[in-house]
């Protein structure tokens, strides 16, 4: 085994302790240790990226000293490696951007617990992207579920633990739901490792023993995770979260913690029931029509919405319901363009919150769009982040979200009975993106009785916000290379 | 015609300014569609059948909806339990070779008698791992909402006077508990026990030893700093011990942790000392919840 | 229907249980019944697994007097599950309260609606 192979590993233990070791350092220390640990696991998840480029593989990870039906193991290829860099750098960038933020809304005495749930979340967020038993899949998702809600709440005043709670709920129900599929599949397999499970599946499914069991918790498991990953009907919890929480929460919040769980249902999909058992149950066409709701949904109740963070956290809505769109599809096209989606909205969508935090931040902490009036030249890295994270999620040519709107747009073709409700879903959902971005980029560099002095955003921020963008810019024009590491980590998965 | 076009743009450009509010253009538009007199009356008989009857239809309603949604549940569970396979079945699909293994080996390759002590600290310590990890994090959680600021605290922090009857059972009944959890903490891979269990009775000795004689004499000896302290070195001690195990592990490395003579105290190699290190964090974090809840302060 | 509902007597009832504490969680507007709730509902995943675990006839997982036959034994990993199980519902009941603690004292009522509304009459 080389010795890279340790390095996921290494990356779920440094969070760990580094959040353990934050909790009993003051603010500053605690919040440059955690940027420390974000760089780091940056860094290692990069290294392990290179060499799976370079030799494709996926190498199974024993968590002690017993294989597979005994111990724990987790299990990577170059897709895991792919998605834990990008999750990573949208930590790290996200953290530098809204450290400023940070300690104006939090306590100075809050801010070490503060660091201590990012790490943690971070740590729990790899440990699902990488692990290979559904148990283990659990008890992360509860830390995951926990330390958002921390995130959530942190601000410490009513909204802010209103919207916690109502989040604490909605996963509860989501991850009881997850819990009780977990044990259902027990019952009838009785194992915890996912290509344990697969086995005996593909065995009970060729004999048609236990069929009505396998459809509820084929059925309950997906529902969980659409709840925690916040599929239409269930995203109600999802925009009083995002708009009550800090800046670097939110970004993050948006950007990773709900894909984690996405992915831990494609894990599911391919390695415990089988992307074929899917199609055949056809649960995928479900999720299609669920997310082909969500994708109008979301964007007509952004249209409504008179805040900027509101705005930007519907818009989450429908970007989420492309990804379901894309998995529903059936086709592995379908899932290499969900997953381009899912990198694409992380990167823009950490942005855009990043974006609009400084843009608030630039107008006296007021967040209804009338206020922020020309609050681009206020802080101008602001107002470029947002007017290239709109054009990316509206789909323009040359920027990230036109590649991934343009691989799900060429994937239905792969499905033809589902091609026209599709491309016209695309056509609608654009319109309708266009519709509220423009709005909001108009109103930003709105010159007219507004006031364009110059507000100061910090250094960090800047630094942050030109990794952002740098990194969205790069995203899309080069995404090319990325498609191939999906393609190839797909069929490694 | 130049009006509409005039009321239009006005829309449009309020829109842009962001103030647009689709709910008060429903209300300017709604009334030129029909006769107004109508409209009111519906409205007016509306708001008279919702004061009278609305909140408590709604309610009626909400209620019929929850049952039918929990018989819905049940129904479906009650139908997937039915083709489950039979209660206490020895041939059952979940009695497989990992069960079997677990009861076989597992005193040969962890040392530990107790073999669900075995399984969660080492064959499956890496979830066990996480389920710590949830409770410290539960911990902080609760110490960031309930914890006072340093101004508000400790003027209304008089002990009331205590109840003897409680004081006199707690003065016999704590040092038991407390000597109970320490036996089921060092005793968990040999019996039914272990850190948890042991931490739980361990904090719940805590908890009584504060109400029985208060809070101020509690919290002379049990401090803030001192929880913490435990807290970080037990976890930091686990997460050292874990990782090096699971890298030996995943490297074929032996660990070089000698297992010992099974059945005696010091045997099973990392389960005692982890076990420890869980105790002890169990212990504060009762202990913790506690008193935050109580006062606001440990 | 399955021939094992009246069989599986534990699950069944763990499975009613787990309806109800689901619907409380989910539908109940009071924030302590929700969490009464949750607690029925993972209650009832642990009665599911104790009963699951159990083998007829068989001992808690021990070793006792060095006997390590397999069919003497119950299986010992759903009761290693439950116990991890329970730390994390502990947890997140705890995590919880503390919220209900925090809501009461900043809002005066339990109720979810009227938390609701206060909110966003603050906002407002």
């Amino acid at each position: 085994m080389p010795f890279v192979a340790n390095f996921p590993f290494a990356c779920i233990l440094i969070t760990m302790v580094c959040g353990i070791v934050s909790s009993v350092l003051k603010s500053k220390n605690a919040y440059r240790l955690n940027i420390f640990a974000a760089s780091v696991c940056f860094a290692l998840s990069l290294m392990l990226l290179l060499f799976m480029i370079n030799e494709p593989t996926s190498i199974t990870y024993m968590m002690g000293h017993y294989p597979a039906p005994w111990g724990n193991e987790i299990r990577f290829g170059p897709l895991e490696a792919l998605l834990a860099t990008i999750f990573c750098f949208i930590m790290l960038s996200s953290l530098i951007a809204g450290r400023k933020d940070a300690f104006i809304d939090i306590k100075e005495s809050k801010i070490n617990t503060f660091c201590l749930m990012m790490n943690l979340l971070l740590s729990s967020i790899l440990a699902l992207i990488y692990t290979n038993d559904l148990f283990t899949a659990y008890v992360f998702i509860e830390i995951n579920t926990l330390s958002a809600c921390a995130l959530v709440m942190a601000k410490g005043n009513g909204r802010s633990i209103s919207s916690a709670f109502r989040y604490l709920i909605m996963s509860l129900l989501g991850s009881g739901l997850f819990l009780l599929s977990i044990i259902l599949l027990y019952s009838v397999t009785g194992h915890l490792l996912m290509p344990n499970i697969y086995e005996s599946v593909q065995i009970l499914i060729a004999t048609n023993e236990y069929m009505v069991p396998l459809t509820v918790i084929i059925g309950f498991a997906v529902t969980g995770i659409a709840v925690k990953s916040a599929l239409f009907p269930f995203h109600t919890w999802l925009s009083f979260a995002y708009e009550s929480s800090t800046c670097a929460a939110s970004s993050i919040l948006s950007g990773i913690v709900s894909k984690a769980y996405i992915i831990l249902l494609i894990k599911i999909f391919y390695r415990v029931i089988g992307f074929e058992n899917i199609v055949a149950l056809k649960i995928n066409n479900v999720l299609f029509v669920l997310g082909a709701i969500a994708m109008i949904a979301g964007s007509i109740s952004a249209i409504k919405e008179t805040k900027i963070k509101r705005i930007v956290a519907q818009s989450s809505v429908s970007q989420i319901g492309y990804i379901f769109v894309a998995m529903g599809l059936g086709t592995q096209a379908g899932m290499i363009a969900a997953v381009l989606h899912m990198i694409v909205h992380a990167l823009t969508k950490s942005m855009l919150f990043s974006a609009s935090c400084g843009l608030i931040a630039a107008s006296d902490q007021k967040k209804k769009l009338k206020n922020l009036k020309g609050a681009a030249y206020r802080n101008p890295i602001a107002g470029i982040g947002f007017v290239i994270g709109a054009l990316s999620m509206i789909g323009i040519p040359f920027f990230a979200g036109f590649a991934s709107k343009y691989y799900i747009a060429t994937a239905s073709i792969s499905s033809p009975e589902k091609m026209g409700v599709l491309l016209a879903l695309i056509a609608v959902s654009t319109v309708l993106n266009a519709i509220y971005y423009v709005k909001v980029i108009s109103v930003i560099y709105n010159k007219k009785d507004s006031d364009t002095k110059r507000v100061s955003s910090g250094n960090m921020y800047i630094l942050g916000m030109t990794m952002f963008i740098v990194a969205n810019l790069s995203l899309g024009i080069f995404y090319q290379p990325i498609v191939d590491i999906i393609t190839i980590g797909l069929q490694l998965f | 015609m130049k009006t509409m076009k005039n009321k239009i743009t006005a829309v449009f450009k309020k829109f842009i300014d962001g103030d647009f509010d689709i709910e008060a253009k429903e209300i300017k538009v709604k009334p030129e569609i029909k006769s107004e007199h109508k409209e009111q009356s519906m409205k007016e008989r509306y708001l008279i059948w919702h004061d009278n009857h609305g909140v408590h239809s709604f309610k009626t309603i909400y209620a019929g909806c929850s049952i039918f949604v929990c018989v819905t549940l049940a129904v479906i569970l009650l139908y997937t339990v039915s083709y489950l396979p039979a209660y206490g079945n020895p041939l059952n699909p979940a009695n497989n070779e990992v069960s079997d293994r677990y009861t076989e080996f597992g005193l040969e390759e962890t040392g530990a008698v107790n073999t669900v002590a075995g399984m969660i600290l080492d064959y499956r310590a890496f979830d066990t791992f996480g389920e710590s990890a949830v409770l410290f994090v539960a911990a902080s959680i609760v110490m960031m909402l309930l914890k006072k600021d340093e101004k508000k605290r400790s003027k209304h922090l008089e002990d009331h006077s205590r109840d003897p009857i409680i004081k006199h059972i707690a003065q016999v009944i704590v040092p038991c508990l407390l000597i109970f959890g320490v036996y089921l903490v060092l005793n968990g891979h040999l019996s039914p026990g272990g850190g948890f269990s042991g931490g739980a009775v361990m904090g719940a000795g805590l908890i009584l030893y504060s109400s029985a004689f208060g809070y101020r004499k509690a919290s002379k000896v049990i401090t803030d700093k001192l929880l913490r302290n435990i807290v970080f070195v037990s976890f930091c001690f686990y997460a050292v011990a874990k990782g090096y195990s699971f890298f030996t592990g995943a490297n074929h490395i032996p660990t070089g942790i000698p297992l010992g003579t099974a059945g005696n105290i010091i045997s099973s190699g990392l389960i005692l000392p982890l076990n420890i290190a869980v105790g002890l964090i169990v212990t504060c974090t009762m202990y913790s919840f506690y008193a935050l809840f109580n006062k606001g302060e440990i | 229907m399955g021939p094992n509902l009246f069989t599986n007597y534990y699950e069944t009832a763990s499975m009613i249980l787990f309806a109800i504490g689901f619907t409380t969680l989910f539908l109940q507007p009071n924030i302590i019944k929700k969490i009464i709730g949750f607690n029925i509902m993972d209650t009832a995943i642990y009665l599911f697994l104790g009963a699951k675990g159990y083998i007829a006839g068989g001992l808690a997982p021990i070793i006792v007097n060095g006997v390590t036959d397999p069919s003497v034994y119950i299986n010992p990993i759903p009761s290693g599950l439950v116990l991890t199980g329970i730390v994390v519902s502990v947890s997140v009941t705890a995590v919880s309260l503390a919220l209900a603690q925090r809501l009461y004292k900043r809002y005066n009522t339990l109720n979810i609606d009227e938390i609701l509304l206060q909110v966003e009459k603050e906002r407002a």
